[in-house]
This record gives structure tokens, C-alpha cells and sequence, in this order.
């Protein structure tokens, strides 16, 4: 049995071990396009102020995990996929030929359209070698322009702080994340940028990036206001991967459409992570999530699938956790709400604490908070399990910060000897 | 055989010993607030819980971690953070349905239950045997890790 | 070392919280906690001072112990003084708030002044600041700490606070902790009202890591729970039945007081005790205890949770009464109920629930009921005072109105307010008043007990059992057996009580542990955990030393050997019948002696050469 996984990054990776286990004797392959071993995009927040090296940010140890597993990792680019001879042609000419293929080929970061983004001081944060890019241009005291507060902008706001830049960030939305967070809790992130010194400008956008010499670019605002920067960072959003299989019999509509087993439309071919279009937890319907969670749990099924052992899939909860300069928040599900469904909130700005808690009927469908660290993951355990809180749900209209007591005391026999 | 901590929450007085415990262990302080073990409290009922980490096998934390941090104590079967690998991205604290690996402020990476390399220390402190570390047969785990990997949806895809 | 070195000092006039270090010469002397906050107040109050004027100071106090793995570490206490007696006040209470607040990185905070509005004090580790409390003044003590934490959104914040009796001028009102712990007596609470400090809110996360020999100090501390364990006391009546496993005891030896102490023993003290809490009831096959629980770091867990019958009158239309909650305790049990004649189990659960949601001392308020009660069979006191209430012996209806109404601050809340002893003199009758210096007796009789009422004659807060419970030997045989109408010794016995009580109470460990531990299992404990000398013979020294500071501190305030006594009831009315018929308390046999052993003069001042032994 030969499985072909195109991709190196979390879903990949996962998929490769998963199918090790389930499948023993097959061979294995993981084709990847980057130079470095298959690293985590999640890191390089924490690679931008030197916390850890390069080699910090890999998934797996690349000198003997793979190896060990006889998963064989090839780094070169596919150029094409041929779903009817089952093979998949690479970019030094040879090509491979597989019985099962997982396209697992992640997303990339999609420009806005303004004019002057081709200059050299203009770059996205995406791979390691952006990265390297930042760190060479954010340099302490000079101007930087984030362009975009969604997640990934989000999280590497700490970064550029702590290498001690001017940070200015300019969000279309009308509030940070507005992907992830409601207006209360976007709120709280952005006057908590602000008291960290950042320059947050939402409900704007930029007009264009021209070159003003001496190294310098400045940035005009659609509110009329021009900034001068040394770097401008784009996270305006990424879109699937998809350009492999376009042509092909294999369906696309905003990634790779899958069915419950991670199936494309075509029986041999799976998708996984970024570039698939899977089943979403909350509301049933195909979706792109690109989130982390999802791209370990799509590999996991998907591989399992590929092996003959899966079975259909309910669906990956769309979650993220952030932090934002020192400031936690995260969400789940449906966080902002349902119609007809009750919601509890405790809003804090004072001391920057917001929760919210979705409710349908007597389950949890959706959640948000800011400044809460312990316990959040049993929010994504009640949503998933669907717990009848019917016990519960009066506290925790009255509380919302009983979560944890509302999962214990759900799930545990509270016996009395 | 392989074991694992079982909590009788009806013995439980609250005395919150488990918590100095591991905090000692962990810390070298007696601090409740840096316990991986947690008691929570049912005023309205008149209850305590003690809870922390099942080891369970779907390890959630573990698949979601993006950076290998997380691995298994083959002695004990305890799903172990290392310190050196964690960069503290907090993945694994939304990943894990039972909220029981968490962000530590003070250190910057992410704690939970180790198992004390094979002696918990919650399990020695406990005046009232409400945490006992036993063989993993006897506790009842696995049904109550069924049910809940049962209830988890994406669970199901390796039953 | 085990103590945190800072001391928080918050003056509520200005509105600054400031922080110092700890005096740790005055540590050496005097340990810390009850022994230490009150060399501080000595130091800093005038005993002159008007107890609820700004110029008196209001101390939240740990030990070097507290918030450590020693067996019961979660006590604090709270040290000012006392507007019920005039004299030094110092209220112990369990719950979690002590050990959060050591955790918080703090000894002590010494509140000082008095705020132009109402305050609490939110304290984050060594993050302090003072929150305007105006919202919360007129709620209790249960909405208080509802809405702090709601505030806050910490659910591990833990929070003390006073209720709306401490605001209405009661002069016995407690500091409650953690919803149903108490620093229950002399009036604590109201000197917290009088400053306009409504709450202290605390979340610590620093923890206790500075213990002198951790080796040393577990192993010491392990032997300790170890015999706590084996203990038939600690290991099983405690945890089993409570405090409350006295009730048939004492009502059996015949020293249990009933009706204003007008009788002793109670016809209905089975209905109201340990065993009639164990009995399910008929409405839902549930028995009013639901569990025992733990103080932070206790093996004991004595304490009670319990439920009101929800189908008894005083709950039924109350949901919010109906769910568990901290239950009744011996001396709660006996004031609320055999001092009133009231055998109402729920009766006096519910009334136990008010006493803890709106933060008074159930000792005082149910004698002061029970001197109410029989100046309302006297005719002293009529249905106009009480709006209306037929206020009897044992009539559980009235007692139920009137604490709804006493916590609403209605009708005959000011009077009851007071206390018994001015309540008595308001009324004309003060030898109705069950008190020494102003405090009201708890659940022993001192005719049929007489070491305890040697002991509650020279306790230094005014009638007490946690001064120098004798009642271990006296009735117990703890360590010893001493008999219960003999005199000779129990000058001797007191003391020793009273100065080993001392030492526990500066530690942060809870009295309650002697019932096992003896000062050979004490005293290693704190030695591993503080530096100095920490043998028994200097353990026994400082309890001895912080007993005579108090006594000093009082004789400044204006107290002499005419305040060490009895009301004239147990020295002259003796027992009708029981076991103990015919006795009355001998104090007169045992005053002279007790001061001799003390060293003190014939009338019961602290001369200069004890003072030096004692390097006061």
C-alpha cells in the first residue's frame, strides 16, 4: 500500500504517524515544498522574540522522528496531480505514484488589493522564511504597520512589541478578531493594545503603500491619515491551497470539498487541514477553518479513513485561543450565539475579563472569554459533548465563571459516603 | 500493570492537602494556585470534587500541540509537558475537552498532572482517601473516559 | 521561616495601603497571628481608645503556619478591640481566606482610621488597592461575597466580609470568610463596620516557600497527621459527628445550661443533636447533615454542612435556604437552642444560616435572645418592644421572626443588638445577663463544670471555651482526667489551657488539634517551619507571655480583678436536679490560687517581676 501525503505542516504530519499505526507494512511519504523540516506556523510568534530557535518551531524532531517511523519526508514541489494514473508529478522531474493521496497542502496568505504591496519592505507572516524577513527589518525604535488584527496578526503583535517597534495595526472590521470575537471582547483587546503603547486603527483600511525614501514606505489610511514605516506586515487572511488539483476531477469550492470521512470527489484522494473543506461541529455545513486543532484532527480521521479503519466524522469545533500581547482570549462554536438560545455574559473592562457563554436550549453551543487561562478547554468539552445542562444553567446564567463546576459536576458521580 | 489516580469525590472534605501537595512537588511551595490537581466545590449541594488529568488515551493536548511537547511517560502512561520544547501557545488548553492541562502565567508554558513520575503526591496527602492511585482496572477510568470519548464526536473516528 | 515578612498597613482615612516589614523581634517574642497582631495593637492603640472610633485598629492576622501543609493551616485571626467588652478582641476562623491571604505574600493587615465611604479592600497578591463598597453596604454577607466574585470573575478569590448586622450597629457582629466560616466573636465585625470596611477580597498565587527545614518540617508535620488520624477524637468523633458530639455528653454529666442558664440540662438536647442531625427526616429521607467538610489544610474536617427540611415552615417559600450550607456547631447549637429552650433542629439550622449570611456571633445572639426571653416571661419585656412577637422559651416560630427581623434591622434589632449585659440593664434586670466583661457565656455550665468557669472568669476576651478548654480534662480526660466539682488543681489546669491555647492560636493552627496533638507534637512543627528557638519550654513561654501582654492591654483599658467574675446565678443558684443538682461554681476557691500560679498580686495585677520573667 502506498500512501502520498503532499504537505509537511500539522495535518501532514499527523496523518503520516496515524496511518503508521493503523497500517504498519505501507510506505509512507510525506512530499513538502519549504527547505526546512516540517515546522509549525504557530511557533513562529514565539520564534520572532527569540524564545526558541529555528529548530524550536519543528513539529516532530526531524533527525530521527521520521526516520524511526519509516516515514519517508521528500522536500520537493508537486506540480502536478494525475487522479487517473495515480501518480503525482514533482518538480525535478520525477514523480510518484500512490493507491491513497492526502492533499494536505495548507493555505496562503492572501493580499489585499493595494497598490504598492510588491515593495521590498512589505511582507506577509506566514513561513519561516517571512519570519526571517521581520526579524531583519523590526528592528527596536524604527515604524512598523501591521496591516490586518485578525488571528495571525494578533499573535504576532507581541512579538513586534517586545522587539521594542512603533506598532501601528489598521483592521477593516470595526473591532480586533472580529472572526473570533464579539464587539465587547474586541473591545477590551484593543484598548489593551492602546494602553500597551500600539497605534489600533479599526474601521479602516489602507489606501495604498508608496516609497518614501531612505529605506522608509508610508501608508495611507482610508481615514486620510499617512504613516511612515521601515516594515509593513500583511495578515489581511489565507485561502486554501487548491491550485494542485484545479483541472482535475476533484471539487473545489472555497478548499477541497470533503465528506465525513475527509473523502474528496474522488474515492483515492483525501484532504486534510487548511485546504479542506470539512465538516464544522457547530453547524453541520462544509467549511474552510484553518485553525490548528483542526488540521491534527483532520489528519488523524482522514488517515484512519486512508487505512480502512475510519468511520464518518461529526465535524471539527471551530476554537481559537490568542494571545494578544499578554492578554488571553478564546472562543468556540457558535460564540456568537443562536437565535432563540439564551446567552450568560460577565463584562469586566476594568480588569480586561469578559465571558460569554451561548446556550441552545439546555446546551452549550458556543463560548468566548478574555482574560481566563484555567479550565478553558472544558468549554470546548461541554460544546462537543453536548451535555444537558438543565441542572446547571441557571448558575450559570447567574455565573458564567462556573463552567468548571458545571463540567464536574455534570460528568462526576458526586457520591456521599 | 499500569495506574492511574481514582478520585471518589464523596470522600473529599475540601481540606485542599492535594493541592499543597503537588504544588510542593511541582514547586517547591505550597501554593494551591500552581496545583494541577483542582477541588472544586459544590456550595448549594455540599460537595467537593478533586479533579485533574485522566491520561486519556485520545490525548488531546498531545495531538494538538504544533511544536512535539507533549509525550508519554512510558513508565506511567502520563502524558508529560516538557518544559523545554512548550513555547506556551496555549493550543493544547482549548484542545483538551476536560480543561485540565492549563497556561501558567509564572512560567510561561502550560502545566498538568505527570503523575509524580509514578508516586502523586495528591494521592500520599489525602487524609481521606478521595484520591488513590491504584491499578488502572479497578478506577473506573475507562468507563467514564468511554463515556466521554463517546459523547466527543471527533473521538469517534478511532472507535 | 514561614512568615511571609510584609505586613499590609491600609489606612482607610487616607485611602493608601502601604507595605512594611514585619517586626521580627516582636515574631520571636510573640510568634505571630493572635500573639503578635495583638503586640502590635498594644504597641500602636490606646486601650482608652473608643473601640468603634477611628483610633482604634483592626488586624487580619496569619500565623507562621498558616497556608502550609501542616494539618489545619488555614486559620487567621482577626485582633482590635472589642466594642462588645471594652477589652482585647481576637476572633479565629478557618474557612480558605487565611491561607489565601498568606498565599497573597502578607502576615497581616492592619486597617487604620475609618473611610468617608463604605470600602473593600480587593487584594491580588502585593496588588492592593481599596474599592468603593457603596453598592454593597445593606447587602449581606452571602450577597457580598457573590457579587466580589461576580465583580472579579475569580472563582478562587476568597472573601471576607461583615453583613448588614455589623451596619446596623450590632455589637457582636462577626467577620464571615468564605460564606459560612466565622471570626465569630466580641464584635469584630462591627469594628469593621465602623470603619466603613465593608469586605477584604483576596486572591494569593505566590505560595509559601520559605519554610526553615522542608525535610524537617514534612516529617514533622506527617507525625503530626498521623496522630490526628489514630486519634479516636480527631480520627473519628470530630469527623463523624462534629462538635456537636458534645451535646448528649454534656447534657448527660449535667452541665449543660438551658433557658438563659436559668436551668441546667434541656429536656430537648437530643432533638438538637450530633445523632438528630445523622436521622433522615420523613419529608425527604435526607438528614439535615449532608457532609462534613475541612478548613484549608485540616485531616479533621469537623466542620458541618447541612440542609433546612424543605418542608419546614422557616424555608418552605425560600428557595434560596434550601440548598447546604454551613450547619450547626456545638456552642451555635446550645446558645440557639437549649439557652432559648428552642428543640427545632431546622429552626435553629435556618437561624444558624441567618447568623452566617448576615454576620453575627450565634453564641451571643441566642443567649441574648434567651435574656429576652425570660425579661419576656418576667413581663419586663412585652409584645410592643418585639413588634408583635410572642417571645418565649422555646417557641421556635418567634425566634425564627425575630432574627428575619433582627437581620433586617426591624423592630427589637437595636435592643437585641446590644448584647445581654446592656440589653439586661436597659430593661432594669442586668442579673439576667449570662456575661463576663460584657461576653456571653458558651455551652458549659459553670456549676456543674467548675474549671471552666475559672476559665471563662480570667479569659481575656470575656466569657469564652476557646480561652482554655478545660472541658477536655474535665470531661474528656484530655490529656488528663480531672473531676468535674472538685477545685483543687484547676488553677493549675487552667493556666496550662490557657497559655497552650495562646502559643496554638499565634501559630495558624486551629485549637482544635489538641484534642490529640500535645505540645511535643506542636512545638516541632513550628520549630522546622521559623527560625529561632521553637522548643516546648519556649513554645509554652510566648503562650504564657501573650496571655499577660493581653491582661496588660485590659488593664490599661480600665480592667481589674473586679471584671474576673461570675453573674451571681452561677454562684448562688444551685442546680435544681440532674446529675449536678445542688452545685454551684466555686470561684472564690480558685481566683486566689489562679493568680498566685500566674504570678500575679492578690488582686490580679501583673507585677514587675513577672513582667520581666516574661520579658514584657
Amino acid at each position: 500500500m502506498q500512501h502520498l501525503i503532499i504537505g509537511a505542516g500539522p495535518a501532514g504530519v499527523v496523518a503520516a504517524e496515524t496511518l503508521r499505526k493503523a497500517d504498519p507494512d505501507a510506505d509512507i511519504a510525506i512530499i513538502g515544498d519549504e527547505p526546512e523540516p516540517p515546522y509549525s506556523r504557530m511557533a513562529i510568534p514565539y520564534y520572532l522574540i527569540d524564545n526558541i530557535d529555528e529548530s524550536g518551531t519543528y513539529l516532530r524532531d526531524p533527525k530521527q522522528h521520521f526516520a524511526s517511523l519509516d516515514i519517508e519526508v521528500v522536500q520537493q514541489r508537486v506540480d502536478k496531480i494525475d487522479t487517473t494514473g495515480k501518480t503525482v508529478a514533482l518538480a525535478d522531474g520525477s514523480s510518484r505514484s500512490y493507491d491513497k493521496l492526502l492533499l494536505a497542502t495548507g493555505s496562503h496568505p492572501v493580499s489585499p488589493p493595494i497598490p504598492g504591496l510588491d515593495l521590498p519592505q512589505v511582507h506577509s507572516c506566514w513561513t519561516l522564511a517571512d519570519a526571517r524577513n521581520i526579524i531583519k527589518l523590526a528592528q527596536s525604535g524604527s515604524n512598523v504597520v501591521l496591516i490586518g488584527a485578525g488571528f495571525i496578526g494578533c499573535i504576532i503583535l507581541e512579538a513586534l512589541v517586545r522587539r521594542g517597534v512603533n506598532l501601528a495595526v489598521i483592521e477593516m472590521g470595526n473591532r480586533m478578531v472580529p472572526r473570533m470575537l464579539d464587539e465587547k471582547a474586541g473591545g477590551l483587546l484593543e484598548t489593551w493594545c492602546k494602553n500597551k503603547g500600539i497605534d489600533v486603527h479599526t474601521s479602516c483600511s489602507v489606501d495604498g503603500i508608496s516609497d518614501a525614501g531612505d529605506g522608509q514606505v508610508e501608508v495611507s489610511l482610508s481615514d486620510g491619515g499617512k504613516l511612515n514605516a521601515a516594515l509593513v506586515i500583511t495578515a489581511t487572511g489565507v485561502r486554501a491551497n487548491t491550485d494542485l488539483v484545479e483541472g482535475s476531477d476533484i471539487k473545489v469550492d472555497q478548499g477541497i470539498l470533503v465528506d465525513r470521512r475527509m473523502q474528496t470527489s474522488n474515492a483515492d484522494v483525501y484532504a486534510a487541514g487548511d485546504v479542506a473543506q470539512g465538516v464544522d461541529f457547530s453547524t453541520g455545513n462544509f467549511e474552510v477553518q484553518a485553525i490548528q486543532p483542526t488540521a491534527t484532527d483532520h489528519g488523524r480521521i482522514a488517515a484512519l479513513n486512508m487505512a480502512g479503519q475510519g468511520d464518518e466524522h461529526h465535524g471539527t469545533l471551530n476554537m481559537n485561543v490568542l494571545d494578544t500581547v499578554g492578554l488571553v482570549s478564546c472562543s468556540f462554536g457558535l460564540w456568537m450565539g443562536v437565535d432563540g438560545g439564551d446567552s450568560a455574559e460577565l463584562y469586566n473592562p476594568d480588569e480586561f475579563q469578559y465571558i460569554s457563554l451561548q446556550f441552545d436550549g439546555n446546551t452549550l453551543v458556543g463560548a468566548s472569554s478574555v482574560g481566563k487561562t484555567q479550565h478553558v478547554g472544558v468549554l470546548r468539552g461541554l460544546i462537543e459533548s453536548k451535555i444537558d445542562l438543565s441542572d446547571w444553567k441557571d448558575r450559570l446564567m447567574a455565573d458564567p465563571t462556573a463552567i468548571m463546576e458545571a463540567y464536574v459536576g455534570s460528568t462526576q458521580e458526586l457520591g456521599y459516603s | 500493570m499500569q495506574k492511574s489516580l481514582h478520585i471518589d469525590p464523596g470522600k473529599c472534605t475540601g481540606c485542599l492537602q492535594c493541592e499543597m501537595a503537588c504544588s510542593y512537588e511541582h514547586t517547591g511551595t505550597f501554593n494551591p494556585s500552581r496545583s494541577y490537581i483542582k477541588v472544586f466545590t459544590f456550595h448549594h449541594e455540599g460537595r467537593f470534587a478533586p479533579y485533574t488529568c485522566t491520561q486519556c488515551d485520545e490525548a488531546w493536548c498531545m495531538r494538538a500541540c504544533p511544536v512535539d511537547a507533549i509525550s508519554v511517560d512510558m513508565a506511567t502512561g502520563a502524558k508529560v509537558v516538557s518544559d523545554d520544547k512548550c513555547v506556551g501557545c496555549k493550543v493544547c488548553t482549548i484542545a483538551c475537552p476536560f480543561g485540565t492541562i492549563n497556561y501558567s502565567q509564572a512560567t510561561g508554558k502550560v502545566v498538568k498532572c505527570d503523575l509524580c513520575g509514578g508516586d502523586p503526591q495528591c494521592a500520599a496527602a489525602c487524609p481521606t482517601s478521595a484520591i488513590t492511585y491504584v491499578d488502572a482496572d479497578w478506577t473506573g477510568y475507562d468507563r467514564m473516559m468511554a463515556s466521554a470519548a463517546k459523547s466527543l464526536p471527533s473521538a469517534e473516528a478511532t472507535a | 521561616m514561614s512568615w511571609t515578612r510584609n505586613v499590609l498597613r491600609v489606612d482607610l482615612s487616607k485611602g493608601s495601603c502601604t507595605s512594611e516589614p514585619l517586626n521580627m523581634e516582636w515574631a520571636k517574642l510573640y510568634l505571630g497571628q493572635r500573639g503578635l497582631a495583638s503586640k502590635y495593637l498594644s504597641e500602636e492603640v490606646d486601650p482608652k481608645c473608643d473601640p468603634l472610633g477611628p483610633e482604634n485598629k483592626f488586624i487580619m492576622t496569619t500565623g507562621p503556619l498558616t497556608g502550609t501543609m501542616a494539618s489545619t493551616s488555614g486559620r487567621y485571626s482577626c485582633v482590635t478591640k472589642g466594642p462588645l467588652t471594652g477589652a482585647i478582641a481576637c476572633s479565629n476562623s478557618g474557612g480558605y481566606f487565611g491561607a489565601e491571604l498568606k498565599n497573597a505574600g502578607w502576615d497581616m493587615i492592619i486597617f487604620e482610621g475609618k473611610s468617608d465611604k463604605p470600602v473593600y479592600l480587593l487584594l491580588q497578591d502585593d496588588k492592593a488597592e481599596l474599592r468603593d463598597a457603596t453598592h454593597l453596604w445593606g447587602k449581606t454577607a452571602w450577597e457580598t461575597d457573590d457579587i466580589i466574585h461576580a465583580t472579579h470573575q475569580e472563582p478562587q478569590m476568597r472573601i471576607a466580609t461583615i453583613g448588614r448586622t455589623a451596619e446596623n450597629g450590632c455589637l457582636y457582629a462577626a467577620v464571615i470568610n468564605d460564606k459560612h466560616r466565622a471570626a465569630g466573636r466580641s464584635g469584630v465585625g462591627t469594628v469593621m463596620a465602623s470603619k466603613n470596611l465593608k469586605a477584604v477580597a483576596v486572591r494569593g498565587t505566590q505560595g509559601i516557600g520559605n519554610v526553615e527545614d522542608a525535610n524537617a518540617f514534612m516529617q514533622a508535620t506527617n507525625d503530626g497527621k498521623a496522630v490526628l488520624a489514630e486519634n479516636a477524637v480527631t480520627g473519628q468523633g470530630l469527623p463523624a459527628f462534629g462538635t456537636q458530639v458534645l451535646m448528649n455528653v454534656i447534657n448527660g454529666i449535667g452541665g449543660l445550661p438551658a433557658r438563659n442558664m436559668r436551668d441546667v440540662g434541656f429536656e430537648g438536647a437530643e432533638h438538637i443533636s450530633a445523632e438528630a442531625m445523622a436521622e433522615p427526616r420523613a419529608s425527604d429521607g435526607k438528614p439535615n447533615l449532608t457532609t462534613n467538610a475541612a478548613c484549608f489544610g485540616c485531616t479533621i474536617a469537623c466542620g458541618r454542612i447541612s440542609t433546612v427540611d424543605p418542608t419546614h415552615f422557616s424555608v418552605k417559600d425560600k428557595p434560596q435556604y434550601q440548598g447546604a450550607s454551613g450547619g450547626l456547631e456545638y456552642e451555635a447549637a446550645w446558645a440557639l437552642g437549649a439557652d432559648t429552650g428552642v428543640d427545632d433542629l431546622d429552626a435553629l439550622t435556618y437561624v444558624n444560616f441567618l447568623c452566617n449570611e448576615d454576620g453575627m456571633d450565634p453564641i451571643t445572639y441566642g443567649a441574648t435572645v434567651a435574656a429576652a426571653m425570660e425579661m419576656f416571661e418576667d413581663g419586663n419585656i412585652t409584645t410592643e418592644h418585639t413588634g408583635g412577637i410572642e417571645l418565649t422559651f422555646g417557641n421556635a416560630e418567634a425566634f425564627v421572626a425575630i432574627t428575619e427581623q433582627f437581620c433586617q434591622g426591624g423592630t427589637f434589632a437595636e435592643d437585641l443588638g446590644l448584647g445581654s449585659k446592656r440589653l439586661t440593664e436597659k430593661y432594669g434586670r442586668p442579673e439576667l445577663s449570662m456575661t463576663v466583661k460584657g461576653q456571653e457565656f458558651p455551652a458549659y455550665d459553670p456549676r456543674g463544670i467548675q474549671g471552666i468557669g475559672l476559665n471563662y472568669a480570667t479569659s481575656n476576651r470575656g466569657a469564652c471555651h476557646l480561652r482554655g478548654y478545660t472541658i477536655a480534662s474535665e470531661v474528656l480526660g484530655i490529656p488528663v482526667k480531672t473531676e468535674l466539682n472538685d477545685t483543687d488543681g484547676k488553677p493549675e489546669l487552667v493556666k496550662a489551657f490557657q497559655d497552650a491555647t495562646a502559643l496554638v492560636d499565634s501559630s495558624g493552627l486551629c485549637i482544635f488539634t489538641t484534642f490529640a496533638w500535645g505540645m511535643d507534637n506542636i512545638a516541632p512543627q513550628i520549630d522546622a517551619a521559623c527560625e529561632g528557638d521553637w522548643s516546648v519550654e519556649n513554645c509554652l513561654e510566648v503562650g504564657e507571655r501573650v496571655w499577660n501582654m493581653e491582661r496588660l492591654f485590659n488593664e490599661a483599658a480600665g480592667f481589674t480583678a473586679d471584671d474576673d467574675k461570675l453573674p451571681k446565678r452561677l454562684l448562688e443558684e444551685a442546680i435544681k436536679d440532674g446529675p449536678t443538682k445542688g452545685q454551684v461554681n466555686r470561684l472564690g476557691e480558685m481566683l486566689p490560687k489562679y493568680y498566685e500560679v500566674r504570678g500575679w498580686t492578690a488582686d490580679g495585677k501583673i507585677p514587675e517581676e513577672t513582667r520581666k520573667r516574661l520579658s514584657l
